[in-house]
Parts: structure tokens; sequence; C-alpha cells
């Protein structure tokens, strides 16, 4: 048994991992929600946004900017070059596959996610990449509790990303013409909705989602490595189907959930098998609730 | 006005290849650096370039080349037509020539050529669950860690036999596989792979973690060669045709298999589930069953790979072994034994041919794997029903 002040820090560093799946997730669940694929290369994507960002933050850095010019900088840079990556990614893996069944996209998308794992292993090597500022270790303490300044940032970043996204899906042109498509796509297109376009807009603003995510991750750890998005990936897809796969909200969430009864179980557990406890609720949660947490079961369309 | 237009047009694409060759060299730029970086953009230049001169290639032979591309492998439909005896006699003959080809190959290649035979069998478990019933399975190597596991332990701890171990891994597996389906395959497809997928790192953390019974990430050592009435497996040849017998009998398991009522029914059900379903197909019960035999030769493969190297360890059983695996598959042709036979055998003698570029080999399958599904979707040796399928498409 751990004692009281114990359990309100698991909570703490739960919700601060929890708000990282949740930014992933949201990749998954928009994506999901329009072309009904599982965009299993979106893990490599974040991961290619913590690389970016890190290298990002150390050339701005040396170039003498302060800490609080280059790291907003750099997470600016990582989700705009990510969000191309996520643009050429949906054009020359899935786009082509549109029509093909259920099969053939999904080993497109593994095919993809092995390319872009094994490009960043074979440009950075196998090395952990280091963010060159140390900021971990600052912070202030709350009762029992201790907070780092990252995780503040975290928490505060992944809040106000999540409101806008909120905003942009209801109340913007694009945002309706995104809903519009996720309903019936054949249906919005004879309506005069761009859903090529529309799709393209998904992905990008998905990978760059998973880029801050990144970034954000990489500050928290200080470091990552090319296999990173194999793991980050797998707990944000859970974190989405948690919430109700192809829901917004749901994603953020399931999300928190996920990072919560993760750090509570490594926890009381043992750190060892904390990645356990992920996959295990996932098959749980397809058992008792397979249309998730906030999600509303669709009958199979014939 | 018509030149006009197609100077219009040819601006806009010109434009397009430029804005394409930007943006790839901007996304590169942070990981390769600027050096690095320009023989990417200068590849996409030349992709766009092939791309353009593409376009002014007229129609009718355009459509030529496609056809060209997906036609092609008729090999499965031509011996369709063929007599029963020519059927049989093929593959008969094939398998002696191997088994005679074995007697002059060095213990190097015999080594290399069990491990192709061993991969051989998972790609044809997982072609029965992938390939005919259309469900993809991405952990599959985790029911191979189930049949390795129990032959090592059961081995060092009792001294079971191999010969019970074979069939008693394999059972272990497929119940492994059944209470993995049960609760999945009610959902869809999507579902199964990441389940499946989480299934595998489970086992291989499991297996990492409770040293007790696996002695964690160190393995278990002192496995004892098979051996039949005193006669022990000792060497690289012996080895050999254990594996080929084992091919042989999985493979005439999956022909078999693939003209039984309940092969077709698989087929029947990847190609349309709700009509399949409609039809009186009990799809549920043939998930989980097509799940479950995939499972057992996973399993009995892993028995006899934990028999060949005499140890095993988790690390033997991680996802890119598994991805391996699909791309066997995939290569071959889904749903085509003689394809992914063949398939198999290719990947599993390629990283032998290219020692030099070894680094590169997961990157070509990551990359294949993506343009396979776009120009060639059936493989390189379709299946007679695939064969038919997109030649009617094309």
């Amino acid at each position: 048994m751990i004692p009281g002040g114990q359990f309100f820090q698991q909570i703490v560093n739960g919700l601060t991992v929890g708000a990282v799946y949740a930014l992933i997730a949201l990749g998954y669940t928009m994506v999901y929600g329009i072309i009904e694929l599982i965009n299993f290369a979106h893990g490599e994507i974040y991961m290619i946004g913590a690389y970016i960002g890190t290298i990002a933050a150390a050339l701005l850095l040396g170039a003498g900017l302060p800490a609080a010019a280059a790291i907003p900088l750099a997470i600016v840079a990582a989700a705009a070059i990510t969000g191309l990556y996520g643009l050429s990614a949906e054009r020359i893996a899935y786009r082509p596959l549109r029509k093909a069944g259920r099969l053939a996209p999904l080993i497109s998308a593994l095919g993809l996610s092995i390319f872009l794992q094994q490009y960043v292993l074979l440009a950075q090597g196998a090395r952990d990449k280091v963010f060159p500022e140390e900021i971990t270790s600052s912070g202030f303490t709350l009762g029992p509790v201790r907070v780092a300044f990252v995780q503040v940032l975290i928490l505060g970043v992944a809040a106000l990303l999540m409101v806008a996204l909120q905003a942009f899906v209801r109340r913007t042109r694009m945002g309706r013409a995104m809903r519009c498509a996720a309903q019936d796509p054949v249906m919005a297109s004879l309506v005069g909705v761009p859903v090529d376009r529309v799709i393209a807009l998904t992905f990008i603003i998905g990978s760059a989602l998973a880029a801050v995510a990144g970034v954000l991750v990489v500050m928290y750890y200080g470091k990552v490595n090319y296999l990173a998005g194999y793991t980050a990936g797998l707990k944000a897809f859970t974190a989405a189907v948690l919430g109700g796969i192809g829901n917004i909200p749901g994603a953020m969430v399931g999300g928190l959930f996920l990072g919560v009864v993760e750090s509570l179980a490594a926890g009381y557990i043992g750190g060892e098998y904390k990645d356990v406890v992920a996959f295990v609720m996932l098959v749980v949660v397809l058992i008792v609730r397979p249309q998730g947490l906030l999600g509303v079961r669709v009958p199979d369309k014939i | 006005m018509e030149t006009a237009n197609a100077g219009h047009v040819l601006r806009t694409r010109l434009a397009k290849a430029a804005g394409w060759t930007a943006a790839f060299y901007l996304m590169v730029l942070p990981l390769m650096g600027p050096r690095r970086g320009l023989w990417v953009a200068l590849a996409v230049l030349v992709v766009q370039a092939l791309a353009l001169a593409a376009d002014r290639v007229p129609p009718a032979s355009r459509e030529r080349l496609a056809a060209a591309l997906r036609g092609g492998g008729r090999c499965s439909a031509w011996m369709e037509h063929r007599p029963a005896w020519v059927r049989t006699a093929a593959p008969s003959a094939l398998l002696l020539a191997v088994a005679l080809a074995g007697l002059g190959m060095s213990p190097y290649t015999l080594d290399v050529a069990t491990n192709a035979g061993i991969y051989v069998l998972l790609a044809l478990g997982l072609n029965i669950v992938v390939g005919m019933a259309g469900l993809l399975v991405l952990g599959y190597i985790a029911f191979s860690a189930v049949g390795a596991y129990t032959y090592a332990i059961l081995n060092t701890q009792f001294h079971l036999s191999f010969w019970l171990a074979l069939p008693l891994g394999g059972t272990l597996a497929a119940c492994f596989g059944l209470l993995l389906g049960l609760p999945t395959l009610r959902l869809r497809g999507d579902y199964l792979a990441i389940v499946t997928l989480g299934f595998g790192e489970i086992t291989r953390i499991t297996l990492n973690n409770w040293n007790a019974l696996t002695n964690g990430p160190n393995g278990i050592l002192g496995i004892q060669p098979p051996s039949l009435f005193g006669f022990a497996f000792s060497q690289p040849k012996h080895y050999f045709y254990l594996l080929l017998a084992m091919v042989a009998l999985a493979a005439f398991f999956s022909r078999r298999l693939e003209r039984s009522r309940l092969g077709r029914a698989f087929v029947a059900m990847r190609e349309d589930e709700t009509a399949a379903e409609s039809m009186g197909v009990p799809t549920l019960r043939l998930k989980l069953l097509a799940f479950t035999l995939a499972a057992f030769w996973g399993g009995v493969a892993g028995v006899l790979f934990a028999s060949k190297q005499l140890f095993v360890s988790p690390e033997s059983f991680n996802f890119l072994e598994s991805v391996m695996v699909l791309c066997m598959v995939v290569l071959g042709g889904m749903g085509s034994v003689p394809g992914v036979i063949l398939g198999a055998v290719l990947l599993a003698f390629l990283p032998e041919v290219l020692r030099g570029v070894a680094e590169y080999r997961l990157i070509v399958f990551g990359a294949a794997m993506v343009l396979l599904m776009q120009y060639r979707p059936q493989g390189i040796w379709p299946s007679s029903r695939r064969y038919e399928e997109f030649r009617q498409e094309a």
C-alpha cells in the first residue's frame, strides 16, 4: 500500500502522461472518424515530431535564443514540419487505397510505420536523442505532491490545444465540413464538401498535434529514440478506443483516464507491468463496452 | 484555346512538382541535414518528372502497362486446368528435388534452409487467418513463443519428449488463440489487428518478467534435441529433413483446407462478411476456427524453433518477427499456398544474399509493403481465385 501523498503524486504524473496520450489519440480518432482507418504510422509521426522538435530546440538555443523563446518556436516548427509528414503519408500510402477494401490500407499503414521508423534509425542512429535543455528538475511542491514546471506546461498546452480543436471542429466552416465528411463521405462530396481536402487537413492537424505531444514528452523525459513511436502509438490507440473511436472529446477523456490508471498501476503493482495494464484495459473495454466511454454504438454499414 | 489550356495544366503540374520537392526537402532537412536531404529532394523530383512523363503516354498504352503489372502470375490459374495427376505430381517432384538438393548442401546452407523452413511453417499458418479468412493478425509470433516456451519448460523441467511437445505446444498456442479470439472477433477487423499486436507485447513482456517460469531475459538453456527410436537429431542435415517433412505436411494441410467446404467458407467471409453471413455461413465460429488453426501452426513452428536452437529467449519473439512473417504472406500472395511458401523462402534467404546492405533491409520491406498494396496487391504468385479477381478488375 502506498501512502496518500504518493497516491496524489501518481495522479498528477498520470494526468501528465495522459494529456500526452490524449493529444496523440486525437490523431487516431479524427482519421478513423472520417476514413475508418487505423493509421498505424501515427505513433511514428509522433516520434518524428519529437525528433524534429529536439533538433530545432538545439539549433535555436545554439543560436543564442533564450529558452522561453526557443522552446515555443521549436514546438511550432515541429508541428508544421510534422504536419507535412502527415499530408505526404496520406497522399502516398492511403489515398490510392481508399477504395481497396479493408486489409490493403492496414498493411500499407503498417509498411509506412516500419519505413518511417527505419528512416529515423538510418538518419539519426540508434542512440537516444537528448533534449538540449535540462528543465525537468525545476518545480514546486503542493502539500505532499511535487509538480514540475514541465508538467504544468504539458497540461496547459494540451488543454489549450484541445479547446482550440474543439472550437475549430464546432465553429468553423472547415470544421463543419470535417464533421460532415465523418458522417458520410459520399453524401458530403455530393453537397460540395471537398472531401479530399478535408481528409488531408485531418491528417495535417492530427500529425501536428502528435508532434506537439512528442516535443512535450522529450522535455518531460529528457530523451527520445527511434522506437518510441511504437509503444506510444499503441497506448494512444488504446486511449482512443477507450473514449470511443471517432469521438474527439472521447479521445481526451480516454487519454487522461489511461494515463492515471497506468500511473496508479505502476505505483501499486510495479513498473514492469505498466504496459500490460494498458493492453488488458483495451481488451476489457472491447469486451464490455466496445463503443468506448463516450461513444455511440454504430451499426455496420452494408 | 486548347493549347492555352494545356499550357495552364502543365504550369500547375510543374508548380505542384516544385511544391512537393520543396516540402520533402523541408521534411527531411532536420533529420538528415542539408546535404543528405538534397538526395531525397532529387529523388522526389525524379519521381515527379516520371509522373509528368507518364501523363504524356496515351491512355491505352498506360492501361496496358498497368495490366502488365497487375497481370502475370497465372501459375495457379494455369495449374487449375491441368489433370489431377499433374497437380499432385508437380509439388511432389519439387519436394523430391529439394530433398535431393539437401544432400549436397553445406552445413551452413542447411542451417539457413532450416530457418527458412520454420518461416514457411509460420507463413503457412498466418496465411490461414490473413490470406484465407481475411483477418489481420499482427502479434502472430506470440503463438510461436507459446509453443517454444512450452517445449523449453516442459523439456528442461520434466524431460518431455519432442514428439509429445509438438502437438502439445500447438494445442496450447491454439488455446491462447481461442482465448484471445473470443472477445475480439465480434468486433471489426482493425480492432483485431491492434489487440493481437497488444497480445504480442503482453506475451513478450510477461516472458521477460516472469523469472520463476521463464528465467526472464536470459532465456532457457539446455533444451534437448529431439530423438526418434534412439536416433538423435544432432546435425543440421537432420533438422533440414525434419523441417522439410513438416513443411510438406503443413502445405498439404493448407491445400486441402483451401479446397474444403471450410476453406471456401473462409474465402466467402473474406470477400464479403455480410453476404456470407446472410447465406448461412456462421462467420463468428469460422473466424474463431481460422484463428485457432493459425495459432496451432504458430505453436508447432515455435516447438520446432526451440528444438533447433536449443535455447529460447523473449528477444526471438519481438514485433518485427511478426511483421516479417506478415511480409512473407503479403509478398507471396495472400491466400496462395505456393505463393506464401515462395515468399517465405525468398525473404528468409534475402538477408544471406544482402549481407552488405543489411541495415536497409527493413526500410525496403516497409516501402515494399506500401507499394505492393497499390500495384500488385495479389502478390507475386497469386491464388487462382485472386488472379481471376484482379484480371477482371484490370
